[in-house]
């Protein structure tokens, strides 16, 4: 072989390699039987696959981590389908404008957009730790939620919602008979991405926790500066496989890619 | 069909936004007709047929079916069916459940619903395919499912979107004998716009041609064919020599000619291609394009008058490019026209 016919291969190689390679480092080292975070590993046992399971803080975490993803996943949806069908169905004054403005947080760093909450609407407002995570899980959220539900409303033609209404049906009516049973891949399709995304938050939701309220990503940092031993690596593997689980389970039966 | 009006169209004005899409309409139509609203895109005719359906906001004027008006009855409550031009079928339904929407919206149950169903699908002919979704159906079934979809619910008026248009030839006629069984059996009255005159001429008890939110004509096939009022009508119905009338004179481009021995009184004179004569008369012209199209030839020449189509039998010796010949334009076979322009 030449070295020009070598050198697609060998680039390919490496950027699987930094794709990859520490996803599974982190998975050998969870694994280890050995004291501290270490690789390669030593030895081999479950030993910090089930200590992740009895560490309290990570519990608390977990919950909360799962209450903010479920909960503001759901609110983003709540906020952001109604949002979809009027960019979508509607010819609006400065639609593209509010197109921008919802996707916005996806733009903006996400240590800037925990700083602004912080400083001008948490504390000026005593906004309680959980309802700010909350807010600004939705608001991180909300863009994922409009875009994947959007692409899958301007896929759907909007003649069979006056079809529904010449058949008897009201107008919200047809939104809930004819729309929503076809938008249903795209709306779980956006509860899955949002979930995920929420889910590995980790510069906002880092800003916002405090004393005693934390997410599970902020809580595995905390927990590293104070023990080094493998557990974080083998919480980190068990969340990759979670996640890497839903995002097949979503392809498998929803087509998920259609809509991302 | 009885001679009272059924639906009426009072000085119907409708409008998107500031942009008026069709002024001042009037239109009387009986029970059971079978009406066409014929006309090029624009002229106003898919609008004047959402505004039946409810679908549209009147600006100002009157919409009355059966002795009410509904107006600002919303299109829910309004008893009109409407066959979308691209059927509208629900996707995630089956061809039973996308028949039994409407029944089941008014409350529908069991049995009832269940053989209102089956019947409405067996009329069209597609008992077989009940459980298909209309993705697996052909455009020319789910036109029929659409069909069936509006029938079961027994509209007081059946509104149809280009219902032709969409079909290849062998489809068109199928779906022309339907829409007419459907009509003489059900006695239903039916209204569909299309742009095609053939169509209109074909399937329509009357046909309404509209221009720029106007109606320009109403009548009866014949009429509409042979009997146009005005220069668009004979334009859009085939006929290709259309002059205005001036002083009685036909206005050309090579000045004001004399036809007739009496002044002229319309204000154009028509002619179909194939009411020219060719090969005598007083007039002449050089063959500048020639088509065949198997039962007759058309010629295209360049005279004085301007350019003039002629249309002769097949059987008739043929002409070749710029040959010389005489033809005519004779009155008495000419359509008057009442409007020019």
């Amino acid at each position: 072989m030449t070295a020009r016919s070598l050198f697609i291969p060998v680039t390919l190689f490496i950027v699987l390699a930094f794709l990859i390679g520490p996803f599974l480092i982190i998975v050998a080292a969870s694994f280890s039987a050995g004291e501290t975070l270490n690789f390669p590993p030593q030895g081999f046992s479950f030993r910090w696959i089930l200590k992740v399971f009895t560490v309290e803080s990570f519990q608390a975490s977990f919950a909360m981590s799962l209450f903010l993803a479920i909960g503001g996943t759901a609110a983003a949806l709540v906020l952001g389908i109604p949002a979809s069908y009027a960019l979508s169905r509607y010819k609006l004054p400065g639609a593209e404008i509010v197109r921008t403005i919802v996707s916005a947080p996806i733009i903006v760093p996400g240590i800037i957009v925990g700083l602004a909450l912080l400083r001008y609407i948490v504390v000026p407002f005593q906004v309680g730790i959980t309802p700010a995570l909350f807010l600004a899980h939705t608001a991180l959220v909300l863009p994922y939620a409009v875009r994947v539900v959007s692409a899958s409303l301007d896929n759907l033609r909007s003649d069979i919602e006056e079809a529904a209404v010449l058949l008897g049906s009201s107008r919200l009516g047809a939104f809930f008979r004819v729309v929503m049973p076809n938008i249903r891949g795209g709306i779980l399709s956006a509860f899955i991405l949002g979930f995920v995304t929420s889910f590995n938050q980790v510069p906002v939701s880092l800003f916002l926790s405090g004393p005693g309220v934390r997410t599970l990503p902020v809580d595995m940092i905390a927990y590293m500066e104070i023990v080094f031993d493998p557990s974080v690596a083998a919480l980190s593997s068990l969340l990759a496989f979670l996640s890497i689980g839903i995002v097949f389970a979503a392809e498998r039966f929803l087509g998920f890619s259609r809509y991302v | 069909m009885s001679d009272a009006t059924y639906l009426a169209l009072q000085k119907l004005t409708l409008a998107y936004g500031d942009s008026v899409a069709v002024a001042d309409l009037d239109l009387d139509i009986k029970k059971s007709e079978l009406i066409a609203l014929l006309g090029p895109s624009g002229c106003g005719k898919t609008t004047t047929m959402r505004a039946i359906a409810g679908l549209l906001p009147v600006k100002s004027g009157h919409v009355r079916l059966d002795g009410a008006d509904i107006t600002r009855v919303p299109a829910n409550k309004r008893a009109v069916g409407l066959v979308f031009q691209s059927y509208a079928l629900f996707p995630h339904l089956s061809v039973y459940e996308n028949v039994a929407f409407g029944l089941k919206l008014k409350g529908m149950r069991g049995a009832e619903l269940d053989a209102r169903v089956q019947s409405g699908i067996k009329s069209v002919g597609l008992s077989s395919f009940a459980n298909r979704k209309p993705a697996e159906l052909s455009g020319g079934q789910q036109q029929r499912v659409a069909l069936a979809r509006s029938m079961v619910m027994e509209p007081k008026v059946l509104l149809l979107d280009e219902p032709l248009s969409n079909l290849d030839a062998r489809l068109r006629l199928e779906m022309r004998t339907e829409l007419q069984r459907v009509q003489k059996e059900t006695g239903v009255t039916m209204i569909f716009v299309t742009h095609d005159q053939a169509e209109a001429l074909a399937l329509a008890d009357r046909i309404v041609v509209m221009k720029s939110g106007k109606i320009e004509q109403i009548g009866s096939p014949e009429d509409i064919y042979s009997r146009p009022v005005s220069s668009f009508v004979a334009d859009f119905v085939g006929f290709e020599n259309i002059f205005p009338l001036e002083q009685g004179k036909l206005k050309t481009s090579g000045g004001l000619i004399d036809l007739s021995s009496q002044a002229l009184s319309a204000a154009g004179l028509a002619w179909r291609p194939r009411m020219v004569t060719l090969g005598s008369g007083p007039f002449r012209g050089t063959v500048r394009g020639t088509s065949f199209a198997g039962d007759s030839r058309e010629y295209l020449l360049d005279t004085p008058l301007g350019p003039i189509k002629a249309e002769v039998e097949a059987s008739q010796p043929a002409h070749a490019l710029g040959a010389d010949l005489s033809f005519d334009l004779p009155a008495e076979k000419a359509a008057p026209l009442s409007r020019f322009a």
